[in-house]
């Protein structure tokens, strides 16, 4: 018995700690962010500054307010940032997972090469890859090598955007693009014979692509329209970014790849499958639940991501802006506590959409186990 | 036909890994001046080693920060996290797991929701600026981490041993002092390596926490490298004194190294 008593008291610093740090710190935040603080200067720095409460004001500022078009086109970046980062890391990475589960020669030293930058912090890669993308030199003058012209892109200054749309769309689009998931929801359950599943799903798909269609598409959310689209200064980061983390990717597919038993590929090699048959149907579903960790894990970088893009472009540059840097720009060089708030909630909620139901999976596994 | 394809593949990937490496130590070897945007990808005749020394001249005092906070967060995040680990996987008590839940979500939470009331926090304790603040952020911030794998380490060891010594007559402490911390010389590894990579490469906390005096290598370099003025020889050459400490680690423990990167990510 007072072996429990210590044990619960060995960990109570830490749970304190936790409590404190996280979960306390997280509820302070959600007050500022309810707050008018940094909305007046001279009460922004004072040694115990005069609240207000204002409640969801500085989150309506943020998505249709006037002067925050910064934000919104850093969570326009944000999205396509974290898209393409996906994509690339996950495809780089099982493409080297592929070829070097073929067994090469020198195995060893491409893995080590290719897992090094891992090693590194992202402010070490964005000060090589910032100067690896300077416009008139790096990358750009590789071609000249070869005998061939330049290439003239400006990667990181360039103020070109791709895909642009009007912010007013963004309600339409959500409830599409969450309407469409859910109808994909609906069809597995419908496979896998869920009817419960079935019914929620197609029912929340069914009502949201018809407020999509109806209401949804005349929802105004500024008096004018606002073009926000996929900056293509953010393609040099992205390349920065697959650089980093795809030898993590790679680790964890060539991990799964080892682990798939031999004997399951030599059953399907007996049943007749070719190799491209082997892996649409044998190899990639066993390294589905691997993709899925990795999209968790590069998911929740990517909404973080701030030293990279603070040591590739610097904080000031709105084109590679994303929410993480524009809360340390608004909080800590501008003083505006409550709206620099907001944003870490915001971001706070994406994370969690993310983690939680994993995390929660997972732990509901372990229990079973 | 197959196989020339593969290696093809693989030789461009090589390319594309290594060609920043391969520009960073050719212009940290590049006099000043040769640094021109259209030459850079000669090799500098003659070697001009000026550079490292300058860089190292600058940097010295944060890479002594870096150092300093490094080590010391790892060896105190390492201990808590062996003691904690133990008790969850040995004694765990009614709710431990979903406590333990709780305190994994602070490993993924985006720190920006909690960086307003940590820096009032680190502010009033009278921390800011100073390394001892930046110790306690990073020890507090990693024990979600730390705790997971000492958990997972400490749970494959099986529990009869534990029960042999208790009947031996040996308590809480005794069982980890002569049972546990033994066996555990892997598990620190991973977790060493795990938690002084994370501190050492770690930007946020340090730029919002530190004051120059206090700065580590990684807030240094992200000035240096940003401002405009500076030839490019002397943030190469940063990038190089930067990354060396990790990449050491990485070359020789890489074993560990990645199996701290599988715990961390997809848990064991």
């Amino acid at each position: 018995m007072r072996d429990r008593i210590l044990a619960f008291l060995v960990l109570l610093p830490s749970l304190v700690l936790v409590g404190i740090f996280v979960y306390g710190f997280i509820g302070q935040t959600l007050w500022v962010s309810l707050t008018d603080w940094g909305k007046n200067p001279a009460q922004a720095l004072a040694l115990r500054p005069e609240l207000r409460f204002v409640g969801l004001e500085n989150y309506r500022e943020l998505f249709t307010g006037f002067v925050d078009v910064r934000f919104r086109q850093s969570v326009v970046n944000l999205v396509f940032f974290t898209l393409f980062f996906m994509a690339g890391s996950l495809g780089l990475g099982l493409l080297l997972a592929l070829a070097l589960d073929q067994r090469p020669k020198g195995e060893g030293f491409f893995r080590t090469v290719f897992l090094f930058p891992m090693a590194l912090s992202f402010v070490v890669t964005g000060t090589i890859w910032r100067w690896l993308l300077q416009p008139q030199g790096g990358v750009n003058v590789l071609p000249t090598l070869v005998g061939l012209p330049p290439l003239p892109f400006p990667w990181l200054t360039t103020r070109e955007q791709v895909l642009v749309f009007d912010w007013n769309r963004l309600p339409f689009y959500t409830a599409l693009l969450v309407g469409l998931v859910l109808l994909l929801v609906a069809y597995g359950a419908w496979r896998g014979g869920e009817r419960r599943r079935l019914f929620w799903s197609l029912l929340s798909g069914g009502v949201l692509l018809l407020w999509a269609f109806t209401l949804g598409s005349r929802v105004q959310l500024l008096p004018y329209p606002e073009p926000h689209g996929f900056s293509l200064a953010l393609i040099g980061v992205i390349l920065a970014a697959v650089w980093q983390m795809s030898g993590y990717t790679m680790a964890l597919y060539l991990a799964g790849l080892r682990g798939i038993p031999v004997e399951v590929l030599e059953a399907a090699r007996v049943d007749g499958a070719g190799s491209w048959q082997l892996y649409r149907y044998v190899i990639f579903p066993l390294l589905a639940p691997i993709t899925l960790s990795a999209m968790i894990v590069l998911g929740h970088i990517a909404l973080k991501i701030f030293d990279l893009i603070f040591a590739m472009a610097g904080l000031d540059y709105a084109p590679t802006d994303v929410p993480a840097i524009y809360m340390y720009l608004l909080a800590f060089r501008g003083n505006q506590f409550a709206k620099g708030a907001a944003i870490g909630l915001l971001l706070l909620l994406l994370v969690a959409l993310v983690v939680v139901p994993y995390l929660a999976s997972q732990l509901r596994k372990e229990v079973r186990r | 036909m197959g196989r020339a394809l593969l290696y093809l593949f693989l030789g461009l990937a090589l390319v594309f890994f290594l060609l920043p490496v391969y520009l960073v130590i050719l212009t940290a070897l590049k006099e000043p001046a040769k640094i021109t945007l259209d030459a850079v990808w000669r090799w500098p005749d003659p070697l001009y080693w000026e550079s490292f020394r300058i860089a190292w001249e600058a940097f010295r005092p944060k890479f002594q920060n870096s150092v300093v906070l490094a080590v010391s967060a790892t060896l105190i995040s390492a201990f808590i996290g062996a003691l904690n680990g133990y008790v969850l996987a040995k004694w765990p008590f009614r709710g431990a797991n979903l406590l333990f839940a709780l305190m994994l979500f602070g490993m993924f939470i985006p720190y920006q929701s909690i960086l307003i009331p940590l820096f009032q926090f680190i502010k009033a304790i009278g921390l800011y600026g100073t390394l001892g603040g930046l110790v306690l952020v990073h020890v507090v911030y990693g024990i979600p981490i730390v705790t997971l794998i000492f958990r997972n380490y400490y749970s494959e060891i099986p529990d009869e041993l534990i029960e042999a010594a208790r009947i031996d007559g040996a308590g809480f402490f005794g069982i980890f002092r002569h049972v546990i911390l033994p066996l555990s010389a892997p598990a620190f590894v991973v977790v060493g390596i795990w938690q002084f990579t994370q501190i050492w490469n770690e930007f946020l906390f340090a730029v919002t926490l530190t004051r120059p005096e206090s700065q580590p290598i990684t807030v240094a370099l992200a000035q240096l490298a940003g401002g405009e003025a500076v030839k490019w020889n002397l943030p190469m050459a940063g990038a190089i004194l930067a990354a060396l400490p990790t990449l050491l680690v990485y070359i020789f423990l890489g074993r560990y190294f990645l199996r701290g990167l599988l715990a961390g990510s997809v848990k064991g």
